[in-house]
C-alpha cells in the first residue's frame, strides 16, 4: 500500500509542514440564547495526538469541534493551531479535514472525484489529483470501487471514502464527528480499527466526538469527557476509567453503582468493610456521599445468612453481570462467566469490596438498573 | 397449502380446517375503482384536448387537413409572439432561479426557522389577482420601464415564485444540505464553487421542474400582456382567433405540444446522464 506521505505535498505552504499540528482552545464560550453550549472550554492537544471529546447529547462536543473547523464563531476565547490564531478565519482556509456523522460524500461525483475534490480546490492538475486520489483509495482498501457513485456503496464504504477524502488534502487537523455511529457494529469496529491505525502511520493530529465510550476508551490517547459546556476530566483511557475524578465521569465512563456511606476519617465503610477514599477526593465533598463503585470493584461470596441477593443476570461472554441487591441499594458486579452459571436469581450472597480504594460523591439518587 | 377459487383465497390450515381469505375480492374491487377514477380523470384532461386538436386538424369544408398547422408559421404576427414569449420565457426563468436559488438556499441553511414563513410568503402572488399588480405598477412605473417587454418578466418572477420555491424546496429537503456545504467548505471549496459544483448538481431534478414551470407560466401568461399592451403568444392567440379559429387552435396545439417535447427533452436528457454515470459506474 503506498504511503500517502510519501506524496508530494499539496501547496507550497504546506512543503514543510509537520504531519500533525498542535491545537489550543482558550476559553472557548459558545451561547445559543440562554444555552452555554461552550462554557470556558479550555485544551491543548499535542501533535500528532488523538484526542476524543466524549460526552451526553448536549454538552458541547460537536459545538467545540464545530468551533474547532471554523463552522461556528464563538462568542470569546481563540482557536490557535501551530501557534497561528484562527479564529477569524474561514472554514474554507482552515486546512482541516472532516468526516461527518453522516455520509457527506458528494452524490453526483465519483468515488475518486469526490476523494479528488479537496485537491481541485487546491488547484493541483488532474493527473496529480487522480494519482492521489487512487493512492488514497488504496490506503482506505476501495481502490476497486473508484468509479462507483456514493449510491452504490455501503455505509462504511462510504465513510472509508470520506476518510479519504478528508486525509487526500493532507489536513493539518483531521476531525471526525461521531463518523462511526450510523454504522452497524461489525462495521463499525472494523473502521474504528482502520482510522486509529491510519492515524498512528500518520500521525496526524486528530479529534475525534463521540457519545459511544468504548469508541473513545479505545481509539483515543487522551479522551476529554465534557459536561454542560466544559471538560469534567482529560486523560488517557486508562486513568479515565481507572482514576476519574468526579463523579459525572465515574459515571459517565463505564458502570458505576452508587452506595451511600459515611466518611470516617480518610476511610469510608461499605458493607461493614473499612475501605480508603480515593486521595483528593474526600476533601471537595462535604454533608451526605455515596462512594461509586465499578462492577469490578466487587467480589460475592455465596452465603445463605448474606446482606444480598441475586435480581439480575446478564451474560458478556466472558463475564457475567450480576445485579445484587444489598437493603435497598442495587449492586452491580462482574464474574467470570463459568462462576456466573452456577449462581441463581435469589441466591443470597455477601458482597465484599476489591478496589484498593473508592471514589466518593456527594449523595445522588439510587438508580435501578436499566442495562441489565 | 392456498388454492385459488373465483371469490376467495382459500387456505388450507396445518389441522386440515379451511379458512377463507377475503382480501383478494376487496383488491379486485379496488383495482376497479382505481381504473375507473383514472379513466375519468383522463377524460377531463384529455376530452378538451381531443376536441381542440380535432377542430385544428380540420379545414374550413369540416375535412381532415394539416392546413392550418401549415399556415402557421407564416401567419401575421405569429413569429413574432412566439420569438417574444420565447424571450421572455427565458429571461424570466434566469431571473427566478437568479433570484431565488440563493434565497431557498440560505433560508435552509441559515434560517430554516424562517421556512414556514417564506412557505406563506411565497403562496401570496397566487392570491393576488394579476390584474391588480399590472394595473398598479403601469399607472406607477416610470416610461421607460414601461416601454419595455421586459416588464412583464418582473411580473412573471413575481407570479412564478410560488411554483419555483416549491419546487427549490423540496430538492434541498431531499438533500443533507448543511453537511454537503460544510464538506465543500472544509476541503477549502468557496461559496461559489460550493454552490456550482455541489449543490447546483443535487438540485438538477428541482431546477428543472423549476425551469419547466416557468417557461409554461410565461407562455400561457395572458391577462398582464394584454394589459401591458405586448403581443406574446397567448395575446396572439387571442387576437388571431376573430381571423381564424383554425389557426389558433393549431397555435394552442403547437404550444402545448412544443412545451410537453420540451419537458420530456429535459426529462430525456436528465435520464440520459444518469444512465451515462450508470454506466461509468458498471452498474446496470
Amino acid at each position: 500500500m503506498t504511503d500517502v506521505r510519501d506524496s508530494p505535498p499539496v501547496g507550497d505552504s504546506r512543503a514543510a509542514a509537520p504531519a500533525g499540528a498542535t491545537v489550543s482552545l482558550e476559553n472557548l464560550v459558545r451561547s445559543y440564547g440562554k444555552v452555554r453550549a461552550l462554557d470556558g472550554l479550555t485544551l491543548s492537544i499535542d501533535a500528532g495526538e488523538f484526542v476524543a471529546f466524549l460526552g451526553p447529547s448536549g454538552c458541547g462536543k460537536t459545538t467545540a469541534l464545530r468551533v474547532l473547523a471554523g463552522f461556528e464563531q464563538p462568542d470569546s476565547g481563540r482557536v490557535i493551531v501551530d501557534g497561528k490564531d484562527l479564529s477569524n478565519v474561514n472554514a474554507q482556509k482552515r486546512d482541516m479535514g472532516m468526516v461527518f456523522q453522516s455520509y457527506s460524500l458528494f452524490p453526483n461525483m465519483s468515488v475518486l472525484d469526490n476523494v479528488a475534490f479537496g485537491l481541485k480546490m487546491r488547484r493541483q492538475s488532474g493527473s496529480q489529483r487522480r494519482t492521489k486520489a487512487a493512492e488514497l483509495l488504496e490506503l482506505v482498501g476501495l481502490g476497486d470501487q473508484s468509479v462507483k457513485y456514493p449510491h452504490q456503496l455501503s455505509g462504511g464504504q462510504q465513510q472509508r471514502v470520506a476518510l479519504a477524502r478528508a486525509l487526500a488534502i493532507e489536513p493539518r487537523v483531521l476531525l471526525l464527528d461521531e463518523p462511526l455511529s450510523a454504522l452497524d457494529a461489525k462495521v463499525r469496529a472494523e473502521l474504528r480499527d482502520q482510522i486509529r491505525s491510519l492515524q498512528q502511520r500518520l500521525a496526524i493530529t486528530t479529534v475525534f466526538v463521540t457519545h459511544d465510550q468504548e469508541e473513545a476508551l479505545s481509539m483515543a490517547d487522551r479522551v476529554c469527557v465534557m459536561s454542560s459546556g466544559h471538560i469534567e476530566q482529560i486523560a488517557s483511557p486508562a486513568t479515565l476509567y481507572a482514576r476519574p475524578t468526579t463523579a459525572f465521569v465515574a459515571q459517565f465512563v463505564g458502570i458505576s453503582s452508587r452506595v451511600p456511606v459515611q466518611m470516617d476519617g480518610s476511610e469510608v465503610v461499605i458493607f461493614g468493610q473499612r475501605c480508603p477514599v480515593r486521595t483528593g477526593d474526600s476533601a471537595a465533598v462535604t454533608g451526605p456521599i455515596d462512594a461509586l463503585l465499578r462492577p469490578e470493584d466487587v467480589a460475592i461470596d455465596v452465603d445463605p445468612d448474606g446482606t444480598g441477593f441475586i435480581t439480575h443476570k446478564s451474560f458478556f461472554g466472558a463475564t457475567t453481570r450480576l445485579v445484587v441487591q444489598v437493603g435497598e441499594i442495587p449492586v452491580r458486579v462482574d464474574v467470570r462467566s463459568d462462576v456466573g452459571a452456577d449462581l441463581a436469581l435469589g441466591e443470597h450472597v455477601r458482597p465484599r469490596i476489591i478496589a484498593r480504594d473508592v471514589l466518593i460523591a456527594a449523595r445522588g439518587p439510587l438508580e435501578i438498573p436499566s442495562d441489565e | 397449502m392456498a388454492s385459488i377459487g373465483t371469490t376467495a383465497l382459500v387456505i388450507e390450515a396445518t389441522d386440515g380446517s379451511l379458512e377463507v381469505d377475503n382480501r383478494r375480492p376487496r383488491r379486485k374491487k379496488f383495482r376497479t375503482w382505481r381504473l375507473i377514477v383514472m379513466v375519468l380523470a383522463a377524460a377531463y384532461f384529455l376530452a378538451p384536448l381531443y376536441a381542440g386538436l380535432k377542430f385544428a386538424l380540420q379545414n374550413d369544408s369540416g375535412h381532415f387537413s394539416f392546413w392550418a398547422f401549415q399556415t402557421l408559421p407564416s401567419s401575421q404576427g405569429f413569429s413574432a409572439a412566439f420569438f417574444l414569449s420565447m424571450r421572455l420565457a427565458i429571461f424570466t426563468a434566469v431571473v427566478e432561479l437568479l433570484l431565488m436559488v440563493p434565497t431557498a438556499i440560505f433560508v435552509h441553511l441559515r434560517l430554516p426557522k424562517l421556512r414556514p414563513m417564506m412557505d406563506f410568503v411565497t403562496i401570496l402572488p397566487i392570491v393576488v389577482p394579476p390584474i391588480v399588480l399590472i394595473v398598479g405598477v403601469l399607472g406607477s412605473a416610470p416610461l421607460w420601464l414601461k416601454s419595455s417587454p421586459y416588464l412583464l418578466s418582473v411580473f412573471y418572477v413575481v407570479l412564478a415564485m410560488p411554483f419555483v420555491y416549491r419546487s427549490l424546496d423540496a430538492g434541498l429537503t431531499a438533500i443533507d444540505l448543511r453537511t454537503l456545504v460544510e464538506a465543500s467548505r472544509s476541503l477549502g471549496g468557496s461559496w461559489i464553487r460550493t454552490l456550482v459544483s455541489v449543490i447546483m448538481p443535487n438540485l438538477r431534478a428541482a431546477l428543472l421542474s423549476a425551469t419547466a414551470l416557468t417557461l409554461a407560466l410565461v407562455f400561457g401568461e395572458y391577462t398582464m400582456a394584454n394589459l401591458d399592451g405586448w403581443t406574446t403568444m397567448p395575446v396572439w392567440i387571442a387576437q388571431f382567433q376573430q381571423s381564424d379559429a383554425h389557426v389558433t387552435l393549431a397555435a394552442a396545439m403547437a404550444l402545448l405540444i412544443g412545451t410537453w417535447l420540451l419537458l420530456s427533452l429535459i426529462v430525456a436528457a436528465d435520464r440520459s446522464q444518469s444512465r451515462r454515470r450508470r454506466r461509468r459506474a458498471g452498474t446496470p
